[in-house]
């Protein structure tokens, strides 16, 4: 076991420390050749606000429902495939956008900000008529009507397609699967790129490594799931 | 253990408590201790520790530290299914019971279009801590509001010395004399290092690339370039010049979509058969005259994932049918990350969907020579050498570093570290490593930087985990790596995942040096345990090098120390590849020596010895011999 030593700084000009020291300067150097200032620890802590704008906020909300979908298609993997490196792709896939769609929840909540997708024109395609989970089966709850062919966003599979993927099996299933991935993934790139086009978007510092990390990670699938598709 | 205190407003309301473990009865022990479920806390978090001991914790300066930023949860818990309420009104709009918070209408939030009026403080990672960077008795720890520098003339007890703000991310820092140089890639990046006011998809204020400070004057530290890049720098390394003192290279690793045009002349994307000039598909070198730093420019942006029998350039792509109609992204498009080896002329690069070797005898034309694909792999972020170069250990950063990936039911073998031998300059992997599953589901944790530990006949490397601390493996059998040292706090919270842990932990001049995002520089000493004997610990920390970029790998070279002659004999000893009589004629012709009583015929018989023992078929021991009987016969 460990043995603790601790020491409580206790108010404000923590009684323990011998000598008050004058504190490290804190710089913030000017463009290249210019002159650096100096600033207060609470100037350097303002430096640090960022906000965010709508279309960020619309962003994370459509894709957790995009997301959602990668989970779904995941959720068939178990019964309908024998290819063990597609389960493995798959469910690791499944787990890292899971845990994404937490990440973007609490984002939003944070932010005051529903989770839920709601109305918009300013997002190309999208079609709000949905919940996410229902969204993301392609489950068609409105009616009995044959699945649609419209996604709810680019870059989705469409409701006939998530129904043409739980209706197959063995290879034919491996290969659906693996396409519809892969399109979905560059459903998710081309939405970071689509973001990024905007005026004053992926300010915030947690956004912006997101969204980097959506086209990193996702062009590394993309590249594994061709890979595998070629082996078919 | 020292402690380093200062005042900071936020924490002293806290009542600031800082744990250590002096090391104690497990110092030393066979069997670790377990890691699993640590106490939560910012600077008294439970702790495990076996075979190290904290020697200094430095929490963030003034400026650099926010409570609350800190303690912003990054994840909730998941959706429970059958949350949904349907509505039955014919709309088809569903929601989430809990979707919709009591103070906002049901139709969303009523501020979003002016959602900054709102704006809740600085967001997560706003103050993380992440890369290191050596020189002299200086370590500068970067981030992503800026960097500091501390002075470790004393390595136990740091003293930071200067704050520069420049915010916009990873803040990834390599260091040459009194030039820092930044990776910056977040959108909010500007010029001046300020805030705000980069609109839209070009600004001429918006920085995104490599930046370099002169900091000889600690009074007043100099922005004196600022090389933009197409898709910024995630990560960059220091690459020398074969030849020339005077020039350095900046390999630039961006991993965001290319900028536009407008912002940058020269800069477009999608894929080489629509646009041959595409900003994927390659990295940035950038050449920097020492002594004219602000003249630092790009001077090629090399195609290193090129077939080079086709030409194409996405040649990294496994083959495969392309998707009917749309825009595609492929295989590769970027490094994550690149660590040179200038000494062998090689580079080891992690970019995404794949592990490659580089030939950087010309480092503006790097080459590729080898490649790796692993179906473990999501991410393939970083790169280590061993110090002779015939292995390669990879880190797999699953999960991008802020998820919790080391739970017991995670793969052991995903975000995990894997190693490949360089067989005739091509990589065959091996094995891998991951720490045990015993972190929680809100501890982010996967495999992360880090570096050699110069112990001479072992391939001994630390990294940091994240949340998952720091741990220390032996991989000289790269089949069979194991670990042999640790240390890991517990969360920085209860009941929700924050972002913490070390980003990485680095030997350098005789200490591991470690940069925990939210909690500040630790620096720890290794002790000897039964993995490792105090001449091995002794002989790694007469290595000293005066500048250290980890990237930049350093070819160690030991010196002819009788403490390096013992650390190779305890070697022996434990494999068993000398017998006891044998081991005994070698130790009193090392024991003589370190008594100053050279004698050269003790010396040639023993070396003479280690030569007739030698097999072949035991190559780490065939390689303490044979180091070993040429340190003895260059002593005699």
């Amino acid at each position: 076991m460990c043995k603790s030593v601790t020491i409580l700084a206790i108010g404000l000009g923590l009684a323990a420390a011998p000598l008050a020291l004058a504190s490290p300067p804190i710089f913030q150097p000017g463009a290249p050749g210019g002159a650096a200032r100096t600033l207060t620890p609470e100037q350097s802590i303002e430096m640090a606000q960022t906000g965010h704008s709508a279309a960020d906020a619309r962003f994370m909300q459509h894709m957790i429902v995009h997301h959602g979908q990668a989970v779904a298609m995941g959720e068939l993997i178990a019964d309908r495939t024998t290819n063990a490196e597609i389960a493995l792709m798959g469910e690791r896939i499944a787990r890292s956008q899971a845990s994404e769609i937490e990440m973007m929840r609490a984002w939003l909540e944070h932010r005051g900000l529903s989770t839920r997708m709601s109305h918009d024109t300013d997002m190309p395609g999208s079609m709000p008529e949905h919940g996410s989970h229902a969204l993301a089966s392609g489950m068609n709850h409105a009616s009995h009507d044959a699945p649609s062919d419209t996604p709810v966003m680019p870059g989705m599979l469409s409701p006939a397609q998530m129904a043409q993927l739980e209706a197959a099996r063995g290879t034919d299933f491996d290969s659906l699967y693996l396409t519809g991935m892969i399109h979905h993934h560059q459903g998710a790139i081309n939405m970071v790129t689509a973001l990024l086009a905007g005026s004053g978007n992926g300010m915030d510092p947690q956004l912006s490594e997101f969204l980097s990390a959506v086209i990193a990670d996702q062009a590394a699938e993309i590249s594994r799931m061709r890979g595998l598709l070629a082996d078919l | 253990m020292k402690l380093t205190l200062r005042s900071m407003v936020s924490m002293a309301a806290l009542g600031a408590a800082m744990a250590a473990c002096s090391p104690a009865a497990e110092q030393g022990s066979e069997t670790p201790p377990s890691r699993a479920g640590l106490a939560p806390g910012l600077f008294d978090a439970g702790t495990a520790i076996w075979n190290l001991e904290l020697t200094a914790s430095v929490p963030p300066p003034d400026g650099f530290f926010d409570l609350e930023t800190v303690m912003i949860p990054l994840s909730l818990p998941a959706e429970a299914e059958g949350d949904e309420v349907t509505d039955d009104e014919g709309t088809g709009e569903t929601a989430d019971a809990d979707d919709v918070p009591a103070d906002m209408p049901a139709d969303g939030p009523a501020d979003v279009e002016d959602a900054d009026e709102e704006d809740s403080g600085p967001g997560l990672l706003s103050f993380a801590n992440s890369d290191l960077a050596f020189t002299g008795d200086r370590v500068i720890m970067g981030g992503f509001h800026g960097f500091n520098v501390y002075d470790a003339a004393n390595p136990d007890d740091p003293a930071h010395i200067l704050s520069v703000v420049c915010p916009g991310g990873q803040g990834d820092v390599s260091v040459h004399g009194d030039l820092v140089f930044f990776s910056t890639e977040q959108n909010r990046g500007r010029l001046d290092c300020g805030n705000g006011g980069v609109e839209g998809d070009s600004s001429p204020e918006r920085f995104l690339g490599v930046r370099i400070f002169d900091i000889s004057d600690l009074g007043a530290p100099r922005q004196v370039a600022a090389v933009q890049t197409c898709r910024g720098s995630h990560t960059h390394t220091l690459v020398p010049h074969p030849t020339d003192e005077d020039i350095a290279y900046i390999y630039v690793q961006g991993t965001s979509s290319p900028r536009p045009d407008s912002e940058l002349a020269g800069c477009s994307g999608g894929e080489p058969d629509e646009n041959p000039d595409t900003a994927l598909y390659s990295i940035d070198v950038i050449e920097v005259p020492l002594n004219s730093p602000e003249q630092a420019a790009v001077v090629s942006r090399p195609r290193i994932f090129t077939d080079y029998e086709t030409g194409e350039i996405a040649g990294l792509w496994a083959g495969g049918a392309l998707e009917d109609g749309g825009q595609t992204a492929a295989s590769t498009v970027a490094c994550h990350d690149i660590t040179v080896y200038p000494e062998m002329g090689l580079a080891g690069g992690a970019c995404g969907g794949n592990g490659i070797l580089l030939d950087i005898t010309d480092p503006v034309n790097p080459r590729r020579i080898s490649d790796l694909a692993d179906p473990n792999m999501a991410y393939w972020h970083s790169a280590t050498f061993s110090n002779d170069a015939s292995k390669v250990l990879f880190t797999d950063e699953w999960g991008g570093g802020l998820g919790a990936r080391c739970r017991a039911e995670d793969p052991e073998n995903w975000g995990a570290n894997l190693i490949a031998d360089i067989v005739d300059g091509e990589m065959e992997l091996r094995g891998y490593f991951k720490i045990p599953g015993e972190q929680s589901d809100i501890e982010n944790c996967v495999a992360h930087n880090g570096s050699l530990i110069p112990v001479p006949g072992r391939d001994i490397m630390v990294q940091g985990w994240y949340s998952g601390g720091l741990s220390i493996i032996d991989f000289t059998d790269s089949e069979n790596p194991f670990e042999i040292a640790f240390f890991d706090r517990g969360p920085l919270g209860p009941d929700a995942l924050r972002v913490g842990g070390y980003w990485a932990a680095y030997w350098h001049n005789g200490r591991v040096w470690a940069p925990e995002i939210a909690r500040g520089l630790d620096v720890f000493r290794l002790h000897a345990s039964g993995h490792l004997t105090a001449n091995e610990v002794a002989a790694a920390e007469l290595i000293r090098f005066d500048e250290a970029n980890t990237q930049t790998q350093l070819h160690i070279t030991w010196p002819d120390e009788p403490v390096v002659a013992h650390a190779y004999l305890d070697q022996l000893a434990r494999s068993g590849a000398l017998d006891e009589t044998g081991l005994a004629t070698v130790r009193r012709a090392i024991e003589g020596w370190d008594a100053g009583e050279t004698d050269a015929a003790s010396l040639a018989a023993a070396a003479e010895l280690l030569a007739a023992a030698t097999d072949p078929q035991a190559p780490a021991d065939a390689h303490r011999m044979a180091e070993l009987g040429a340190m003895l016969m260059r002593t005699r």
